[in-house]
């Protein structure tokens, strides 16, 4: 490999970033070529890095994270140098930086706001609260606002998110900013008043929801004083109710606390599991029919038996926590309310599939599931329940958070695999699927929150028990994200089986339903008639749409049609990530169609209803990974099935 | 083109092409069992010294049992599979992604495309005069050669070909995301601020001609570049020992460009600087 590397170089603020994370250079080959001052003799000799460097190569998003936490953006200077701490070449980082809209690599504020404009804020007035945010903040306030795909905080609609760049909070922090403040105020005109204040202030940030723009701004200007989010059972209105499996937990126990996780029931899972061996585990997740939570519906226990009977080693476990389906926030609601009950899953699935490392791929829109994950990891850690010998029993298991940088795309398993990798989340050609070649190129068993979270149930009453919940296909319970037009919105828990009208009954319907979108942007529309449709895999199949990943966001006749469809193309074209060209340029052909016939009806519309469908039937055969073949579902079903455009 | 070449022995893989019966060796793709059978299937970003990054997606395939088509130049021929070529539900993919391709970007000197665009009945016109389109301007930024993003299909093989397939020197990637995603240099810098080592490899592979060499792009926008009356030599570099093949093409006794012959089995069509781009010596009358 022939490494070239520019003449930029970080401020102190950025090496700094990147030294807290990496550790120190070990040679000045690393820090600055050319930098005579620093090279000691041995560097004259030889250069470290190599294939020890390359092999680090993963580090490349958390070191983005890390430059884009400390200073608001990613410098030519930042990049350059953490491409050279990682021997990754420019041009293939800049690839990577410029795929994640978390991240900047122009000067910007360090302070931005994230309004949510996706389905389920824009029903609940995103767009008055992006123009009073913009009204109050314009150029020059030091804040940047960026319209954002949806937040995750569907329940609490709209929602605005607030990320302000500064030094890592803790003891070393003062002497950090001090440094950083020089070099900032010299080189930083840009970036203007913005930059020279990231040192004297943390890295902060602050989640709005519901928002109004006087409590966004308010927020954006001190988020580390914006008040305390609502408790995560605030969620889910069956909170404390009997006959929960799932969320029996959820604002019963202290997320913070493994004691309390402990006593209510914790790690007693993992304890039979043990007892149970790992062919054990999975014969039981296999005999209780638990299928994966995430939309896809593969079995689970064939997924894990695939992998642990693979001869390459090592294996790995990922917890796919990517959740960025517009509409989707159970998996938020579960690991901000119960998140030692992840990890003693995922600890149970890694010890089924024969790994010893579990990657936990959190969304980076997540702060407060990243702070009470953090804590959980180091609790367990600490405790013997992750470590060189869990629970005693010589079993090997640790967990690792990564934080996405805004891709949707990043929740497809193949493209999650390239992100944690520190290459573009673009997704991989199947086959070869990840059970033989995943994650480094390993065998590989991906589950989502909900699917891992599942294990629990079934090992603590049995597979029978479990199979008994549900459907004869559809076993054990579901959870339901339901937001949009209903009295209460929230994550519901139902056994598989009732039906949507139960459901909607439960959050409190409303009188004037249009019609509810069902498995988010990539499920379809059903009418206001159909609700007795079954919430099961096979029932909803029949009834022509399907379940996704647990989305019922109900619309009212107030809200336009038209605006939401177009929403949701706009929302695939943007979280394409352009590597194949029926999905790259199909959805902007889909979204052009899409806006000729916003205002237009019955004929007008035939020729481009048409030509939308062609196009839509191509996208869904021909593209590489699921974004593409589903990015024309919605639209689709709301034509057939509403009607729309009649 | 014979789908099995001459190395160790393989196994053969048995299974139905088209409702005929196919062998092929195990690890051929269902691409090179159909060209082994005399099918001509369209292929843009498909390379024949490249591994394929399947994303133009113009070769698709039905495989039967399949939820979605395949891509021919990739999956691999499996014992017992039955893949069909030429269904309708294959040509209406190819037909929709050969549109799809012609009204955001130039296909005027691909290969075969406008020969694609008949055979499939494409379209490229009915997403209307405001389709978006690339429409940039090509980036002269060095006298070697161009790059017209306006002619780009994204196909990957100059990234492949410049990275860690061919070149090693890693110096362009895919920048952004999305249909604004570009093949860049880091930090989107004119190439003379990049690691290129301006070995022309990248030009070598692109099919579409969004990379080219300065001297058929000067003779394009002059008009005076006329490939019927060029004639190609193909012989050996005389700047160092190694004895790559050049394939020198020679216009009104000029040498316009250089390209390197890609079934030599120690080159493979790629060669230095020097080799594809040193040759104003070997014309200088002075």
């Amino acid at each position: 490999m022939d490494l070239h590397f520019g003449d930029s170089k970080p401020t102190d603020e950025e090496r700094e970033a990147v030294d807290a994370l990496l550790g120190p250079p070990g040679s000045a080959w690393e820090t600055a070529f050319g930098d005579a001052a620093v090279r000691s003799d041995a560097d004259l000799r030889w250069a470290r890095g190599g294939r020890a460097a390359r092999e680090r190569r993963d580090l490349l998003l958390p070191g983005l994270h890390a430059v884009n936490d400390r200073v608001g953006w990613i410098s030519e200077g930042a990049l350059d140098y953490l491409c050279r701490r990682l021997t990754v070449p420019p041009a293939e980082a800049y690839g990577v930086a410029t795929f994640y809209s978390m991240f900047s690599v122009k000067p910007r504020p360090a302070t931005v706001l994230h309004v949510c404009t996706d389905v389920a804020c824009a029903a609940k007035g995103s767009a008055e609260l992006c123009a009073g945010v913009e009204g109050r903040l314009g150029p020059g306030s030091g804040v940047s606002v960026e319209r954002s795909p949806c937040l995750g905080l569907c329940e609490r609609a709209p929602a605005a998110l607030v990320v302000r760049a500064g030094a890592a909070s803790g003891p070393d922090a003062a002497a950090g900013g001090g440094s950083g403040a020089a070099v900032g105020g010299g080189s930083g005109a840009a970036v203007g008043a913005g930059h020279g204040s990231v040192a004297e202030k943390p890295y902060a940030t602050a989640v709005i929801a519901p928002a109004t723009p006087e409590a966004a701004v308010l927020a954006a200007s001190a988020p580390e004083a914006a008040e305390p989010e609502p408790a995560a059972s605030l969620a889910v209105p069956q909170a404390g109710q009997p006959g929960l499996t799932l969320l029996r937990r959820i604002g019963v126990v202290d997320p913070a606390s493994l004691d309390d996780y402990r006593s209510h029931g914790g790690y007693t899972a993992l304890r039979r599991a043990f007892e149970l061996g790992p062919a054990g585990v999975i014969r039981e997740v296999t005999d209780a029919g638990l299928v994966g939570r995430g939309g896809a519906a593969f079995p689970t226990g064939v997924k894990w038996k695939a992998t642990a009977s693979q001869p390459d080693h090592p294996h790995h476990l990922v917890c796919n926590a990517d959740e960025s389906e517009p509409g989707t926030f159970k998996d938020r609601v579960l690991m901000e309310g119960d998140p030692y009950s992840l990890i003693e899953a995922m600890t149970i699935a890694g010890y089924a599939v024969g790994a010893h490392k579990g990657y936990l791929y959190l969304r980076g829109e997540y702060p407060r599931a990243l702070q009470l994950l953090g804590n959980a990891i180091e609790q367990a850690r600490a405790r013997g329940l992750l470590g060189d010998d869990v629970l005693g029993q010589g079993y090997a298991f640790d967990i690792e958070i990564r934080r996405g940088a805004g891709a949707y795309i990043c929740g497809e398993e193949t493209a999650l695999f390239n992100s944690i990798e520190g290459y573009r989340g673009e997704p991989r050609s199947k086959p070869p699927f990840p059970v033989e070649k995943g994650l480094f190129g390993k065998p590989t068993a991906e589950n989502n929150v909900e699917t891992l979270v599942n294990v629990l149930p079934i090992l603590t009453m049995g597979a029978e028990a479990y199979a008994a919940i549900g459907t004869e296909k559809s076993t054990g319970p579901k959870l339901f994200c339901v937001s949009g037009s209903v009295e209460r919105p929230g994550i519901y828990e139902l056994p598989f089986g009732a039906t949507l009208g139960e459901l909607l009954g439960l959050a409190g319907k409303p009188e004037n339903l249009r019609a509810v979108l069902l498995g988010g942007a990539a499920g379809g529309f059903v009418r206001a008639d159909e609700m007795d449709i079954p919430l099961t895999f096979e029932g909803t199949r029949a009834a022509g749409t399907t379940l996704g990943s647990g989305v019922v966001l109900a619309i009212d006749d107030t809200v336009p049609l038209p605006r939401i469809l177009l929403r949701i193309a706009e929302f695939f074209r943007d979280e394409s990530c352009g590597q194949c060209v029926p999905c790259r340029v199909g959805t902007v052909r889909q979204e052009e169609a899409l806006h000729r016939i916003a205002e237009r009806t019955g004929a007008a519309a035939a020729g481009d209803i048409a030509l939308l469908r062609e196009v839509g039937r191509a996208m869904r055969d021909a593209s590489i990974c699921g974004l593409g073949q589903t990015a024309w579902n919605a639209v689709e079903s709301a034509i057939d099935r509403l009607g729309a455009y009649e | 083109m014979t789908a099995i070449p001459l190395g160790v022995p393989r196994r053969l893989v048995e299974f139905t092409l088209d409702g005929q019966e196919a062998r092929v060796p195990e690890g051929a793709t269902i691409l090179d069992a159909c060209r082994a059978a005399g099918k001509d299937i369209p292929t843009l970003c498909q390379g024949d010294t490249l591994t394929p990054k399947n994303a133009c997606r113009v070769c698709v395939v039905e495989v039967e049992g399949a939820r979605t088509l395949a891509p021919a130049c990739s999956r691999k021929a499996e014992a017992g599979m039955e893949v069909r070529t030429d269904t309708e539900r294959a040509r209406h993919s190819r037909k929709v992604v050969l549109e799809l391709l012609a009204s955001s970007v130039n296909l005027s000197t691909t290969p075969r495309a406008a020969e694609w665009i008949k055979e499939y009945e494409a379209k490229p016109d009915r997403f209307g005069p405001d389709a978006a389109r690339v429409d940039e301007e090509p980036r002269v930024d060095n006298d070697l050669y161009v790059r017209d993003y306006d002619k780009c299909i994204l196909c990957y093989k100059c990234v492949d070909a410049c990275g860690d397939q061919w070149q090693n020197t890693f110096a362009i990637s895919v920048v952004g995301r999305g249909f604004d995603a570009r093949i860049a240099v880091e930090h989107d810098a004119p190439l003379t601020d990049s690691a290129c080592v301006y070995c022309g490899n990248c030009v070598e592979v692109c099919p579409t001609g969004a990379l080219s060499f300065k001297s058929e792009f000067d003779m394009r926008a002059a008009g005076t570049w006329n490939e019927a009356e060029q004639t190609e030599t193909t012989t050996v570099c005389a700047y160092c020992g190694v004895g790559c093949n050049l394939t020198l093409h020679v216009q009104d006794n000029e040498i316009v460009k250089v390209t390197s012959p890609h079934d030599n089995p120690v080159t493979h069509g790629n060669l230095c600087i020097k080799g594809r781009f040193g040759y104003q010596h070997v014309q200088n009358r002075d």
